[in-house]
């Protein structure tokens, strides 16, 4: 019972993140029509946004040790405690949340930019030729962080405050045994507060209907006379914001490193058609799904019986999905029906 | 004359004359050694495939690494167990990716669009991550499928070759793999691919294929069954693969996982889109254009850059330096992303519509009548 239950618990912080990924690809896909190659590309964006963030933080000054007598010693300290002394200490501390502030407006930035620039061409290309466009997109944003901050992974740690485990199994009266790290608990609460931030947005807001009728029938939408190009635009940024912040809370999780956009785009892609090309709910639900799943899939018990099964669990399902339900999970009629 | 410049033999010898000759023409321009000059063939033999698959039927596979690795993979155990001659290789290699092609495409053809790209690439994703964790004793996970002497070879044991100290080198019958032997041996298949695809794109098989691409539900409703020749399209570019793969393992016996990374695919659908998909040489220009600057871009370095732009001013050639070196060296990938966003962009129809557009356009330029050329740039193009 235990064992189940983290489990699951396991695979819902990883599950926010494919959700959250997949929410803004197929975002960008029902609204747009266009099949972003380069999303996972702007999920990687989004973490470094939480590296340089912690890099500008900590620029220090070499000062002498003031500890070591026997001669000069010299100890990198930031400036920021130079200046500030704790609360210095504290702001370092608490940088992942802080780059939360700062990528907000850096992605939507970067989403405007490429939407205005790239993707507003590609409306009337093939699906074949977003693919591809977006493709090469990826490698140079990839390329060009990998010039910037080399190759390695680098570490971003979160506030020292949630970087142990909650004793969650004797809180609820279970086990001792079961626990769960803070941080990833807060992923997935910020992952649930992000979704149903999207949402509402999009229900409870007139430009939100307009983008969920422009989901239904763009044509439709374009005769009204609305302007729907705009929307578009800020229908991009806003699925890159969301992949951002996926990236920047991730960074605690797993040391972001140039690739990390790659082997989550894969991933997500299949999420995407796992839960029906175009349908948010359906994104959210076989995100969640499959992080579970996954977890599963890497139990011993599981492993033993079929060896390998944690790697490939994940295709496996899109293939049976893909075939048997071609609309996947929540798909709706008359959507990519190929 | 210009019937009989488009004969299949009058190709085929103009073909086989460039392929043959590439070492003497390709050595002033500095891609005239062996090592480069195979990597050309051999990818050339990947993307010719490749392109019978997309550039025909329009479905675009994100999964033909997989074949790829396969057939590396077969090609480096057929070494190990029976014998050093290539020639077996590359027939066991090229046999089992056409089985792999087989049961991935009966699956994969079932869908169309990007959901087929999507399932391909599932597939790709599934065997690269199989090779590295489970399948280990077939693979050798991370550190690749490598020979060693304790190997059986059974075969070259019956014929009587001697077993060395050192480890055996792969032959074609006592002809060596390395070196120009090497080239000329992937050559000689380079040239039997390239006959293949263009008797493929000649057939009545291969206007199907295209008329597949133009409008595949107009052919189901005709009462025709499509499915047969995507199918075989498939297997075919598959074998292809496989086949270039085992020439991979022939020239440097070894095999590893990476080969069958997403990423790979992506390359081999970079080259064919550089040159032309759909075209008969397209896909053999975008992989020497790649292969050949990524030869140049990622030897280059710092100091070299400083004499390429030594002509211009002080401040201006630091300024030249410092943007171009982020494109040299470790960063040709950047060099690469950048040339393929502008072609998708500007050329999607590659290299070969630049050359049609340009000749179209010299063309108008000295007849001056425009009829005439706009008539021969919608029949070049489609």
């Amino acid at each position: 019972m235990d064992e189940i239950l983290l489990q699951i618990l396991n695979g819902l912080d990883k599950g926010g993140a494919y959700a959250l990924i997949a929410l803004g690809l197929t975002l960008t896909f029902g609204t747009l029509g266009v099949v972003n190659f380069a999303h996972g590309a702007l999920f990687m964006l989004g973490a470094f946004c939480a590296v340089s963030v912690q890099q500008v933080l900590t620029i220090s000054k070499r000062v002498k040790d003031e500890s070591i007598t026997f001669f000069d010693a010299y100890k990198e300290t930031p400036y920021l405690e130079l200046w500030w002394g704790d609360t210095g200490a504290m702001i370092i501390d608490y940088a992942v949340p802080i780059s939360i502030f700062v990528a907000i407006p850096i992605m939507l930035l970067i989403g405007v930019a490429i939407e205005r620039g790239l993707i507003k061409h590609f409306y009337k290309r093939t699906h074949a030729e977003q693919i591809l466009v977006t493709f090469g997109l990826a490698i140079v944003l990839q390329e060009i962080v990998k010039s910037l901050f080399g190759a390695n992974p680098i570490p971003t740690p979160a506030p020292d405050i949630v970087s142990g485990s909650a004793a969650i199994g004797s809180m609820l009266g279970l086990s001792d045994a079961l626990v769960y790290p803070w941080w990833r608990m807060i992923y997935l609460m910020f992952a649930a507060v992000v979704i149903f931030g999207v949402f509402a947005f999009l229900r409870f807001t007139t430009f939100g209907m307009v983008v969920r009728a422009g989901m239904a029938d763009r044509e439709t939408v374009g005769l009204l006379g609305i302007n729907v190009q705009k929307r578009f635009t800020i229908v991009f940024g806003l699925a890159t914001v969301v992949a951002g912040l996926a990236g920047v809370m991730y960074t605690p999780i797993l040391p972001p490193d140039y690739h990390i956009g790659m082997d989550f785009l894969v991933l997500s892609f299949v999420v995407v058609v796992v839960g029906g090309m175009g349908s948010l709910e359906g994104a959210v639900l076989a995100g969640f799904l499959l992080g579970i799943l996954q977890s599963f899939a890497s139990m011993n018990e599981v492993k033993s019986i079929l060896p390998g099964i944690d790697q490939i669990i994940i295709y496996l399902v899109a293939v049976v999905v893909l075939l048997v339900r071609p609309r996947g999970l929540l798909g709706r009629e008359g959507v990519m029906e190929d | 004359m210009k019937e009989l410049l488009k004969s299949n033999l009058v190709i085929m010898v103009i073909f086989a004359v460039i392929v043959l000759t590439a070492p003497a023409w390709l050595t002033p321009i500095g891609a005239g050694y062996p090592d480069i000059l195979q990597k050309f063939a051999i990818f050339g033999l990947f993307a010719i495939g490749f392109n019978i698959l997309f550039g025909l039927t329009g479905y675009l596979s994100f999964g033909h690494a997989a074949f790829l690795g396969v057939g590396s993979y077969t090609a480096v155990w057929s070494f190990k167990l029976l014998t050093m001659n290539v020639l077996p290789a590359i027939i066991f290699s090229t046999l089992m990716a056409g089985v792999f092609a087989l049961v991935i495409g009966f699956i994969s053809l079932r869908r169309s669009g990007i959901y087929f790209s999507i399932l391909t690439l599932a597939f790709a994703q599934m065997s690269y991550s199989l090779a590295y964790s489970v399948l280990t004793p077939i693979t050798n996970g991370e550190t690749g499928l490598q020979l060693t002497l304790a190997d059986p070879r059974v075969v070259d044991g019956m014929m009587g070759i001697p077993v060395t100290d050192s480890l055996p080198t792969t032959n074609l019958f006592g002809l060596a793999m390395s070196g120009y032997s090497g080239f000329y041996f992937c050559a000689v298949l380079l040239i039997v691919g390239f006959y293949v695809s263009l008797k493929i794109f000649r057939s009545p098989y291969g206007m199907k294929l295209r008329a597949i691409k133009s409008n595949q539900t107009r052919m189901k409703y005709t009462g025709f069954n499509t499915r047969p020749y995507l199918l075989s399209a498939f297997v075919i570019s598959g074998m292809f693969a496989g086949l270039a793969g085992a020439l991979m393992a022939a020239t440097d016996p070894l095999a590893g996982a990476e080969r069958m990374q997403w990423t790979a695919s992506g390359e081999v659908v970079l080259m064919t889109i550089l040159g032309g998909m759909g075209t008969l040489i397209g896909p053999l220009l975008g992989v020497g254009i790649i292969k050949y600057f990524e030869n140049i871009f990622s030897a280059l370095n710092e100091s070299a850059l400083h004499e390429v732009f030594s002509f211009l001013p002080g401040w201006l050639e630091e300024v030249m330096v410092w943007i171009s070196h982020h494109f040299v060296g470790e960063g040709w990938h950047l060099t690469l992303g950048t040339l393929f966003m502008l072609v998708v962009i500007f050329l999607p129809g590659g290299v070969m519509e630049g050359i049609t557009r340009l000749s179209a356009y010299l063309k108008s330029k000295f007849k001056g009548s425009d009829e005439i050329t706009s008539e021969k740039v919608s029949e070049d193009a489609s």
